[in-house]
């Protein structure tokens, strides 16, 4: 993985006693809050309902051992023993002392880590697929891509006050785990026919009230041109991007009141001014990121395990998250390992500091010292030999970590809501819990097969509802929570936006309702291979409709 | 901004100093001599006349206000002023990049409105040069020299004269301000 060099750590440092002079002028009161808010918020503290939150950058979610350590260090130094991992790669915690903050980011420098971008109308920490460099159908890595974007986007001097936030994501497989389709700016790295790596660049994509899908600006870019292309995406957007409203204002909604050809027109305008100068990216200097993310020193195996295989067939339960909670490797005899945050009836995405310490203790030894944290909440290891398996099962049993839920119906994203967030309308994370609970039971689950659920406590989508195969968003119907759900919605390679199912449902009617329509879809499926999506996609709107409002 | 507005100054070249230019509105006359900054709209308005004085003169843009119709009179202008209506509004720092790079304007840009401490560094990135500052606060830092303590950059910029690359083309190691 990438590593600090003088560089990055002395940029990092300076940021901290940077910070730490602001924190000393809100605490002295020579800053109002309104005056501070800016600036905390450009290193990730947030004022949330009851205190202030941290954010920190896990750039394209790439953990060390040791960062996860000093992660789970924070967490009970300075926090309430756990923190949160977030949709987009990062974690957060909620109980943080301002006058610690400062200390906080410290400790955070001395594992080479940051909160900078984690808030604030700039280029936000860029998100990557998260089984990069292990998964079997990958055509190219796309951390270096996401590395160089992040130093390039690191304190922007023209791209920190943007009229709204900015997202980047970056996949390097044709399966799109980043969801890249829901990003301001989305890449995919891919070859052409002469081997040469091209990005597939994609504008205007993203969720909030006015969800869309991201429309494809450039097929072709060179690698080289990367940083000069994005630049002048981000000039155009900066210079042009509503600031007249704030829900105006990202850049899918001037790609859309623009109009693709239009805005394409702009961009292209701009890269000719800037492509071939001092952005343009040396095949060396690529060379010279890429080799941080070298292969680990992997084993010749064969693609099979005995040790695996008999496990599989003598332990019900291993064979269960075997099942489900691991994906294929590119190298043979090795496996990715999905540990699920979304233990039954517990808040997703929580894991305390003795579950961090636990899996940073089995990825030091079993994963080649690598964990991921992806945008569905979970943790990964990346890289475990199939004869490990067992073990590493065991070790993740015995500290609640080995759910086997990885894309079943209780592997909920469910953003704070209500219990965190000053912005909610409804809780979140008690209805994920509920659903959870309904859906206990494993063999239900695996027979259900995979169904992705997503909740939003509110209109800004940080639940990212709009593309869950079932999306629930919290709305306040006078003073009560309310539920609305949509359907359909998708984050891969198939990207769409869930359909408005009809009106919303009370906290307690929302468990009911999605057993209904898990019931309905059990009745519709020609057979357990057809997914829910399938389904949905075959038969639509309206049979789920109908079951579900039949006697209203 | 509820911030106090002290008196404004002049920051240039790494000192205040006091004002050379005269900004004009839209309808008073003219002054007979002296630098003098107008409005886009003036400028063309009245640019036969504007392009024959001696003394300087210089476009007062608001903010994201397009260059396009005085691209091909940048040569004739010592100065252009570019607004922050709110230090939130960051379209000007495009706009100064455009002028240093793409339209390779030599003048001083200067920012006005809005200038705030934590600011200055990114404005020197994107190429402003002079800074007119009401903010007490950032006056006080200015004058002490507690502006600019990150001085690692990962971006080539604009002003890329005074800084050393570093590592990687598109990195940059600044001086204090
Ligand atoms: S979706 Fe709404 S309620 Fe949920 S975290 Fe985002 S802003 Fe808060």
């Amino acid at each position: 993985m990438y590593r600090y060099d003088e560089f990055d750590s002395a940029f990092v440092l300076e940021r901290v006693a940077e910070f730490r002079d602001q924190v000393a002028r809100r605490l002295n009161g020579e800053l109002t809050e309104d005056q501070f808010k800016p600036l905390r918020l450009m290193n990730g503290v947030y004022l949330q309902l009851h205190a202030y939150m941290l954010r920190v950058a896990i750039p394209y979610g790439v953990l060390s051992s040791r960062q996860l350590r000093k992660l789970a260090y924070i967490a009970r130094r300075y926090d309430r023993d756990y923190g949160h991992f977030t949709t987009r790669q990062n974690i957060q915690f909620n109980w943080i002392k301002l006058a610690e903050m400062p200390d906080i980011l410290a400790e955070l420098a001395e594992v080479e880590m940051h909160a900078i971008q984690t808030s604030g109308n700039c280029i936000r920490n860029v998100t990557a697929d998260h089984f990069a460099g292990a998964a079997a159908d990958e055509v190219i890595d796309p951390r270096p891509y996401a590395e160089i974007l992040r130093q390039w986007s690191s304190l922007h001097p023209e791209f920190t006050f943007l009229p709204r936030k900015f997202k980047i994501a970056v996949t390097g497989s044709p399966h799109d785990r980043a969801a890249i389709q829901v990003h301001d700016i989305g890449l995919e790295a891919k070859r052409d026919s002469a081997g040469r790596v091209r990005f597939a660049v994609w504008v205007g994509g993203g969720q909030g009230r006015t969800p869309m899908i991201a429309k494809k600006i450039r097929d072709d870019l060179p690698e080289s041109e990367l940083l000069a292309y994005c630049e002048a995406i981000l000039r155009v957007y900066n210079l042009e991007g509503r600031r007249d409203n704030k829900y105006k204002a990202r850049i899918k909604i001037l790609v859309h009141e623009k109009g693709l050809d239009d805005l394409a027109d702009d961009v292209e305008l701009e890269f000719a001014s800037i492509r071939g100068k001092s952005l343009d990216l040396p095949a060396a200097e690529i060379a010279k990121i890429e080799a941080y993310f070298a292969p680990p020193p992997f084993d010749e195996l064969p693609a099979s395990s005995a040790i695996y295989d008999v496990a599989v067939r003598t332990d019900p339960e291993f064979a269960a998250f075997a099942r489900q909670n691991l994906a294929p490797h590119k190298i043979n005899g090795y496996s990715i390992v999905t540990i699920s945050l979304k233990p039954i009836g517990a808040p997703p995405g929580d894991a305390t500091s003795a579950q961090m310490e636990a899996i940073a203790d089995i990825a030091a030894r079993y994963s080649f010292d690598e964990i991921r944290v992806t945008h569905e909440q979970n943790l990964v290891l990346p890289h475990v030999r199939l004869d490990d398996l067992p073990v590493v099962y065991a070790m993740l049993a015995s500290t609640g970590l080995a759910t086997p839920n990885a894309g079943l119906v209780t592997d909920i994203i469910a953003c704070p809501g209500l219990d965190y967030c000053s912005l909610a309308n409804a809780r979140s994370i008690p209805v994920a819990q509920r659903i959870s609970e309904r859906f206990a039971d494993s063999s239900r689950q695996s027979d259900i097969g995979e169904l992705k659920i997503k909740i939003s406590g509110c209109i800004n989508a940080c639940g990212h509802h709009h593309v869950g195969h079932i999306g629930i968003l919290g709305v306040d119907r006078k003073g009560e929570e309310f539920y609305q759900i949509t359907l359909g919605g998708s984050a891969d390679e198939n990207c769409a936006i869930g359909e408005i199912v009809g009106p919303g449902f009370s906290a307690d009617q929302i468990v009911d309702a999605i057993e209904q329509i898990v019931a309905t879809y059990l009745e519709l499926r020609d057979s357990p291979r057809e997914r829910f999506i399938d389904v949905y996609r075959r038969v639509g709107v309206k049979p789920f409709q109908e079951s579900l409002y039949v006697n209203a | 901004m509820s911030t106090p507005e002290a008196q404004p100054m002049l920051w240039r070249d790494g000192r205040f100093v006091e004002d050379d230019w005269r900004f004009a509105d839209d309808s008073t006359p003219l002054p007979d001599g002296g630098k003098l900054a107008v409005s886009k709209v003036r400028f063309l308005a009245d640019r036969s006349t504007l392009i024959t004085r001696s003394d300087g003169i210089a476009i007062a843009l608001a903010s994201g206000e397009a260059l396009g119709e005085i691209e091909n009179d940048l040569e004739r202008l010592e100065m252009i002023a570019l607004h922050f209506p709110r230090y939130a509004d960051g379209r000007n720092y495009s706009t100064a990049r455009i002028l240093r790079d793409r339209l390779r304007f030599n003048g001083e840009i200067r920012a006005r409105g809005d200038v705030l401490r934590d600011q200055i560094t990114f404005m020197i990135r994107a190429g402003f040069s002079a800074f007119e500052v009401s903010h007490p606060g950032t006056q006080v830092a200015l004058r002490d020299g507690r502006i600019g303590s990150i001085r690692h950059h990962y971006q080539p910029s604009s002003i890329d004269g005074g800084f050393e690359a570093s590592g990687y083309v598109w990195r940059r190691l600044s001086n204090r301000a």
